[in-house]
C-alpha cells in the first residue's frame, strides 16, 4: 500500500497544454475521486499515474518513489478500464491470473489468489467462461478481480461504471465501496458522475480545464464549495446561482429583486461589488415544507409564483420564479401545487453562498 | 367472349401445359447459366478423366477406361514429385509471407504519419500481373546480366556467376522469392486490418498487468490477429496451389523438371502431350489438395474466431 503524490504535473500534446501543473497528495489507503466534466484532464491525469501517458513536466511519486520514467509494469498499480479491457481470448480465470502468470508466480499461488478474488467478487461459477459470454456487470467484476489479484500498491479506476445501466451502476457502486473496505488499498477513481464521487470517496478532487478547483471531503465540497464551478457541479439538483450586486446591505439582482445580504458574508464584501449568489434547493423551500438549518433570523420569506413542479414521491421539486429566473426548491412533505400558484418561499440565508463574480472564488472568510 | 368462356379456355390450356411452380421458374435463368458454365464442363471433365481422351484423337473421348488414369497417376513419380514440390512451395511461401507480412503490418501500424501512403505502397506488388513479375525476376536472376548476380559480385560476396535459374534448388528459391515478393502484401494488408480493428484497451491493460512489449504481442495482439492471418493463409493457399504463371515464365518447370509444379505439369500433359484425359485426372487430384488446405485453414480460422469471441 502506498501514497501517491503529484507534483506540478503537466501534460502537453504538441503545444496544447491540457493539464496545468496540478499538485495532489493521496494518503495511504485513501479513496480519492477525480471528478469533473469531460475534457477536464481527469482521465489524462490517471493515465499519467498509470504510466500509459508520458509526463510533460512535473513528477509523480508512488510510495515515495519517483516513477516518471518507469513503465506501467514497474509501478505496481492495477487499473480498471471503462470498457473493461478484458482479454477476449482468455477465460475469466486466465484473465484474472494473467498478471501473475507474466510475473512467473507458481501455479498453486496463482490458483489460490484467483480463487480468493473470485470469492470476494462472487465470480466462482464464471471462472471457465470467456468475456463474450458475460453480462456487462459480470465483465466489470472480472476487471476488478483482475486488479485485485495483483495486490497492487494503488488501484486506478477509469470511469468503471459508465458503461453500465443505472440500476447496475448503483449496485456496483456499493460493491466497490465494500471492496475498498476489504482490500484496504489506495484508490484513485475517475468519474464524471458526482454521485459516484460523493458516495465512494474519502476525498474528492474536482477538476476543470486541467486545473484542480477544490480538494475536500464530500461534506466539504458540498457545504463549502471553494468556487462557483464546484458549487454548480456538486449536488443534484444543482445549486441555484444568480449574479447580484451588493447594495446597501442587500443583494440586488438584475431585474431589480433583492435579498438581504447573508450575515456571514457581510464583513467580506464591499458596496457595489459584483457577486454570484448561490442557494441549494434544500435551503430554498416552500414555507413549512423544509428544514431550517440555522437561525430563524436568517430565513427570508417571499411569495413567488410556481412555474413547474416535478413530483418525486417523497418530495417535489418546485421551480418558482424569482427575479425573472426559475429557482429550484425542494419541497418535503409535498402537497399538490399547480403552475401559477403563488406560494410563500423561505430562503435559508445562513446556508447561502457568495462567490466573486470576477474570479468565481468563494467570498467566505 | 364471355368471362366464363375465357376462364374455361385458360383452364384447358393449363391442363395441356402444366406450369412449373413459380420459384423454379424464377430460378430457371440462373440454373441454365450455371449449368452451361459450371455444371456441364465439370461433369465433362470428370468424365474425361475416366477416358484416354487425347485432343488429337477426338474419338478417344468415348472410350471408357475406368480408373486407369488414376491408377497410372499413383505410380507416376513425376506427378508425385510435382505434387510434393507444390506442397513444399506452399508451406515455405505461406510461412515466410506470413512472417514478413506480419512484420510489415506491425511496422506500418506504428507509423504515426503517412500510414495511408505506406498502405498504398504495400499494395504495389499486387498490382502487377504475375506474368510480368515472372519476367522481371527472370531478368533479375539471370546469371549473366541479372541484377542479383551483379549486386553480389559488385559487393564482393561472390566472384562467380551463380546459376540461379539453371541449378534446380536455386531455381526453386528464385521462384519462391518472386512468389513472396508478389504476395506478402496480402498478409500485410489483412493483418494490418486486424491490427487497426483491434481494441486498444486490452493492450493498455496488458502493459499495466506487467507485460513487456514482446509479451503483449505474444499473449494479446497475436491471438487477436490470428484469424486475419488465417484468412490470408486460406486465400494464399488456393493461390499457391494453382501457381503456374510465374513458374511458367521463370523456368517453365525446368531445369530438367526440377521446378515442375502441379499445374505446369498438368498444362504440359494436357496441351503439349495432348493427353487431356490424364491431365483432368491430375487436376482432380490437385483440387483435392486445395480443398484439404482450405478445410484445414477454415477450421483453424473458426477456432481462432471463437477464441477471441469475434462477433463477425
Amino acid at each position: 500500500m502506498a501514497t501517491v503524490s503529484l507534483k506540478k504535473l503537466v501534460k502537453r500534446y504538441d503545444n496544447l497544454e491540457i493539464v496545468h501543473g496540478i499538485d495532489l497528495d493521496v494518503a495511504d489507503r485513501e479513496f480519492i475521486a477525480l471528478v469533473g466534466p469531460s475534457g477536464c484532464g481527469k482521465s489524462t491525469t490517471l493515465r499519467m499515474i498509470a504510466g500509459l501517458e508520458d509526463i510533460s513536466d512535473g513528477a509523480i511519486e508512488i510510495g515515495g518513489r519517483t516513477v516518471n520514467d518507469l513503465p506501467p509494469r514497474a509501478r505496481n498499480i492495477s487499473m480498471v478500464f471503462q470498457s473493461y479491457a478484458l482479454y477476449p481470448h482468455m477465460t475469466v480465470r486466465e484473465n484474472m491470473g494473467f498478471s501473475l502468470k507474466i510475473a512467473n508466480e507458481p501455479k498453486a499461488e496463482i490458483e489460490r489468489r484467483v480463487n480468493e478474488a473470485a470469492a470476494i467478487l462472487d465470480l466462482n461459477h464464471l471462472l471457465e467462461r470467456r468475456p463474450s459470454q458475460l453480462s456487462g456487470g459480470q465483465r466489470q467484476r472480472v476487471a476488478m478481480g483482475r486488479a485485485i489479484v495483483r495486490q497492487p500498491d494503488v488501484f486506478l479506476f477509469d470511469e468503471p461504471l459508465s458503461n453500465l445501466d443505472a440500476k447496475l451502476r448503483t449496485q456496483m457502486r456499493t460493491e466497490i465501496k465494500k471492496l475498498h473496505a476489504k482490500v484496504q488499498s489506495t484508490v484513485i477513481y475517475v468519474t464524471h458522475d458526482q454521485v459516484e464521487a460523493m458516495t465512494l470517496a474519502d476525498r474528492i478532487v474536482i477538476m476543470r480545464d486541467g486545473h484542480i478547483e477544490q480538494v475536500g471531503t464530500p461534506d466539504e465540497v458540498f457545504r463549502r464549495p471553494a468556487t462557483r464551478f464546484v458549487a454548480g457541479f456538486i449536488g443534484s439538483p444543482p445549486m441555484n446561482l444568480q449574479e447580484a450586486t451588493v447594495d446597501d446591505g442587500k443583494l440586488r439582482f438584475a431585474n431589480g429583486s433583492s435579498l438581504p445580504l447573508p450575515r456571514q458574508f457581510q464583513p467580506n464584501v464591499a458596496a457595489g461589488q459584483k457577486v454570484v449568489f448561490g442557494l441549494r434547493p434544500d435551503d430554498l423551500y416552500p414555507t413549512g415544507h423544509g428544514i431550517n438549518s440555522g437561525d430563524d433570523a436568517d430565513v427570508h420569506g417571499a411569495e413567488l409564483p410556481v412555474s413547474i413542479t416535478e413530483p418525486l414521491g417523497n418530495e417535489t421539486l418546485v421551480f418558482a420564479e424569482f427575479d425573472g429566473h426559475d429557482w429550484v426548491s425542494r419541497m418535503l412533505n409535498p402537497k399538490p401545487l399547480k403552475t401559477g400558484d403563488r406560494i410563500g418561499m423561505s430562503f435559508d440565508l445562513s446556508q447561502a453562498h457568495l462567490f466573486s463574480a470576477e474570479t468565481g472564488r468563494t467570498l467566505r472568510g | 367472349m364471355s368471362a366464363t368462356a375465357r376462364e374455361e379456355i385458360l383452364e384447358q390450356r393449363s391442363i395441356r401445359l402444366p406450369r412449373l411452380p413459380a420459384p423454379v421458374l424464377l430460378l430457371m435463368p440462373a440454373i441454365v447459366v450455371l449449368a452451361a458454365v459450371v455444371i456441364v464442363p465439370l461433369c465433362l471433365s470428370l468424365y474425361s478423366s475416366f477416358t484416354p481422351f487425347r485432343l488429337t484423337k477426338p474419338e478417344t473421348f468415348f472410350v471408357f477406361i475406368g480408373l486407369r488414369n488414376y491408377a497410372n497417376l499413383l505410380a507416376d513419380w513425376d506427378f508425385w514429385a510435382a505434387f510434393g514440390r507444390t506442397v513444399l512451395l506452399l508451406t515455405v511461401a505461406l510461412n515466410l509471407e506470413m512472417l514478413l507480412g506480419l512484420g510489415l503490418a506491425l511496422m506500418v501500424e506504428k507509423a504515426t504519419r503517412g500510414q495511408r501512403i505506406l498502405r498504398t505502397l504495400l499494395m504495389f506488388p499486387m498490382m502487377f500481373s504475375p506474368i510480368l513479375v515472372g519476367f522481371q525476376f527472370k531478368f533479375m536472376f539471370n546469371d549473366n546480366i541479372g541484377l542479383v548476380n551483379n549486386a553480389l559480385q559488385a559487393l564482393g560476396i561472390t566472384g562467380t556467376a551463380i546459376p540461379w535459374l539453371i541449378e534446380g534448388h536455386l531455381a526453386f528459391i528464385a521462384i519462391l522469392v518472386a512468389e513472396i515478393w508478389s504476395a506478402t502484401a496480402v498478409f500485410a494488408i489483412l493483418i494490418l486490418a486486424g491490427l487497426l480493428a483491434m481494441p486498444k484497451e486490452p493492450l493498455e491493460a496488458a502493459r499495466v498487468d506487467g507485460c513487456t512489449p514482446w509479451q503483449t504481442f505474444r499473449y494479446v495482439t497475436w491471438p487477436f490477429i490470428m484469424p486475419f492471418a488465417y484468412i490470408a493463409m486460406t486465400i494464399r493457399s488456393l493461390d499457391v496451389a494453382r501457381a503456374y504463371d510465374i513458374v511458367k515464365i521463370m523456368t517453365d518447370g525446368g531445369p530438367a523438371k526440377r521446378t515442375e509444379l502441379l499445374w505446369t505439369l498438368i498444362s504440359r500433359t494436357a496441351y503439349s502431350d495432348a493427353k487431356m484425359g490424364l491431365a483432368n485426372a491430375m487436376a482432380y487430384v490437385s483440387i483435392l489438395l486445395s480443398i484439404l488446405f482450405t478445410v484445414y485453414f477454415f477450421r483453424k480460422l473458426a477456432a481462432a474466431r471463437t477464441q477471441i469471441g469475434a462477433e463477425w
